[in-house]
């Protein structure tokens, strides 16, 4: 007889999603959907707005990453406008953004996926949450917290407040970095250093004991996209695209995003939210890709840090080619962490950066413009047409989880084949189920932050509906 | 306007305080003068008062009605009450109507921060609004090219209309319409871009009370308003006559 598990909602995640996995008569899973069930409709509803108030309406889509969306828009204003921002923007902007991926990345690894590693995947989902690692193991706790903290305050010292600062504008940024802030920064530079590298010897010495999960958790051949600089390194902020294979072999280098509509297509599902972007010439569904710190380690030819270097090429011993496990999306944001750190460590002291000269002002030049950057969970691409006062006409916005969904629905199908079966359930399994969701870091919304007390109820439906098992927790 | 008599002196009590006041100042000119606080939102120095708002409502003892303090000149014996549960309830209630009524959304407005309506709100201990909003679909002008109207968060205050018309003496903004329906318009209801009385003074822009009015250009937060032109102006013009 035929089941459907459905595991709604998912937890420790942003945002709220369940997972649907459907079982044969024999109780093998034929089928496992990952399925967005929240409605955000920022695209319609900026239609008339002033697109100077753009960069801070988009942030308010998240409250994880309204940074990235400050950036991302405000970079599609600038091209709305036709100007050049002043160098000094740039740099702020980018301290800005890497400060985001530092405290979203440690928010990620730390406080939702650290208790999977520490307590294990099968541990009582009582204690398998933040505070069960602080039992376990509190200096990774507090490394974390502290990490995530710095990531918040750099935001909070550059623009004013750590969530949903207005400091980013169309044109640059509204006021200048002064000299007391940039130190309180720079001399907490060695301190988080040593954090991140402790946190990488640290997973270095335990992920061989995911042997199963690193073989089953999005394990699978796809494309690979992300932002690269003009010499192939990580780039955050500007640059062009480039996209890999499995092998790690380029297939298109050097794109500008600008063309995206030539070679990306969206895709609807009928039963989530969530649109599948894919890579128009390989087709849908075959032009799945991924993207985010793992895509963006597998496609760049060295970091351009000294440390995070040494720790990448490390990383790309790990398998020949591309690493293709979505567990090991972990790793690569460690290793992004580190970068984010010396990186603006390195922006910070720059000639130029405490210039009072941050912001370009002009009118409307161009009906259309478009801005990439790199969120914390990948590629984010802002897409507006306005008209000649300068109000929105029409908007589009392609989100760096929206990349993955793809990859993240294969994904869940993968593990769900291997671990789920039907003749029982368990905790363990479900974990799992929603533990490789979690490898991506989805940003569904800023709405939900659970640790886990969420309650979720499994169902096992016969075809006609009858409830066959029923499992709650929380 | 004042009353053109002789000015002659009244006493009379404000929450139990003795005060004197002279015969043509209001009950909120004179609450002002002693410090105390009464809230306004149409109330503009410099302009004419129109008592449209409500929230300077006042008790008078001997009368069960409310009465704006902006248009109450105050009287011989008479015991006003500025601050009392009744009177919270109703300027509460006042602000509920006027957030429902447009599309107020102060996190992603050019004003926030600098908002006397956002202001009033915290200051009233406004958590939530009690009635359901309407969220009228509102067109933006931006034809202007030096500012923009956003009937969204326009609150008919008509400190614009009264400014320019009786400082500039344009008179390029009126209100057309009745309840819901009323909305600020400028000339013949034609796009502020195409009206050829404004002078682009741009003094509309810098005493409305809320971000309806503001300089192109402004990112979220950005616009700041400066009204202490208003009342020197209107010195340097009683001086002359």
């Amino acid at each position: 007889m035929s089941q459907t598990i459905t595991i709604d909602p998912v937890t420790r995640i942003e945002g709220h999603s369940k997972i649907t996995i459907q079982l044969d008569d024999a109780g093998r899973v034929t089928s496992a959907r990952f399925h967005v069930t929240q409605f955000r409709g920022f695209e319609k509803l900026v239609e008339g707005r002033p697109f100077h108030e753009m960069p801070s309406l988009t942030a308010r889509i998240c409250g994880i990453c309204p940074v990235s969306h400050l950036i991302a828009s405000a970079k599609t204003c600038d091209a709305l406008m036709a100007v050049q921002i002043p160098p000094t923007a740039v740099d702020l902007r980018q301290v800005l953004n890497l400060a985001q991926i530092l405290q979203s990345h440690a928010l990620s690894f730390f406080h939702l996926s650290s208790p999977d590693l520490v307590l294990g995947m099968d541990a009582n989902p009582e204690q398998r949450n933040l505070f069960g690692v602080v039992g376990q193991n509190p200096e990774l706790a507090r490394d974390g917290i502290w990490l995530r903290q710095f990531g918040q305050e750099i935001i909070a010292l550059l623009a004013g407040k750590r969530i949903h600062p207005a400091w980013v504008v169309p044109g640059g940024v509204s006021a200048p970095l002064t000299a007391d802030r940039r130190d309180a920064i720079v001399q907490r530079i060695p301190d988080a250093l040593l954090r991140v590298r402790r946190t990488l010897d640290w997973y270095k010495q335990i992920f061989g004991d995911f042997g199963a999960e690193i073989r089953t958790f999005g394990n699978f051949p796809s494309l690979f996209m992300g932002l690269v600089t003009g010499k192939g390194e990580l780039e955050m902020y500007d640059g062009n695209l480039r996209i890999v294979d499995a092998t790690g072999r380029i297939v298109v280098d050097q794109v500008d995003p600008r063309t995206y509509p030539e070679w990306m297509g969206e895709a609807v599902e009928p039963d989530s939210y969530l649109k599948s972007p894919y890579y128009k010439p390989l087709g849908y569904p075959d032009g799945i890709y991924r993207v985010g710190p793992l895509a963006r380690l597998n496609l760049i030819d060295r970091v351009g840090t000294p440390l995070a270097d040494e720790e990448w090429a490390e990383f790309r011993m790990l398998e020949r080619g591309a690493t293709l496990s979505s567990f090991q999306y972990h790793y690569a944001r460690l290793i992004e962490m580190l970068f984010c750190v010396e990186k603006i460590d390195q922006l910070l002291n720059g000639p130029e950066i405490l210039s009072d000269h941050v912001r370009a002002k002009a009118d409307p030049n161009r009906m259309e413009g478009i801005g990439v950057s790199e969120a914390p969970r990948g590629t984010l691409l802002h897409h507006y047409k306005i008209d000649r006062k300068g109000l929105m006409v029409w908007a589009n916005m392609i989100i760096a989880t929206g990349n993955n969904s793809l990859a993240m629905n294969k994904s869940v199908y993968q593990v769900a084949r291997h671990f789920v079966h039907g003749d029982r359930i368990d905790q363990g399994m479900l974990n799992r189920v929603e533990a490789v969701i979690r490898t991506y870091d989805p940003c569904l919304s800023c709405s939900t932050h659970a640790f886990g007390q969420m309650p979720m109820r499994v169902q096992l439906l016969a075809p006609d509906g009858e409830v066959l098992h029923e499992l709650k927790r929380g | 306007m004042k009353r053109p008599f002789k000015t002659r002196v009244k006493t009379l009590t404000i929450d139990g305080m003795a005060v004197g006041a002279r015969e043509d100042e209001t009950i909120l000119e004179l609450a002002q003068a002693n410090g105390i606080f009464i809230p306004t939102l149409c109330h503009l120095e410099g302009v004419h008062d129109i008592g449209a708002c409500r929230l300077c409502l006042v008790e008078i003892k001997g009368t069960s009605k409310l009465l704006p303090a902006c248009m109450t000149y105050a009287e011989e014996g008479m015991e006003v009450i500025t601050d009392s549960e009744r009177l919270l309830t109703y300027r509460r209630q006042v602000l509920d109507l006027l957030f429902s009524e447009r599309n107020h959304v102060c996190a992603v407005c050019v004003s926030n921060g600098h908002c006397e309506l956002q202001w009033l709100a915290e200051k009233l201990g406004i958590s939530h609004v009690g009635v359901p909003y309407l969220y009228p679909q509102l067109a933006v002008d931006a034809s202007h090219s030096f500012y923009v109207l956003d009937h969204n968060r326009c609150i008919l205050c008509t400190r614009c209309v009264r400014v320019c018309d009786e400082i500039e003496g344009a008179h390029t903004w009126d209100v057309m319409g009745r309840g819901v329906e009323c909305r600020v318009i400028s000339d013949l209801n034609q796009p502020w871009g195409t009206a050829d009385s404004c002078t682009r003074c741009g003094k509309c822009v810098q005493v409305c009370p809320t971000g309806a009015l503001f300089s192109k250009g402004k990112a979220v937060a950005e616009m700041t308003k400066k009204r202490e032109f208003l009342p020197y102006l209107q010195l340097m013009r009683e001086g002359r006559k």
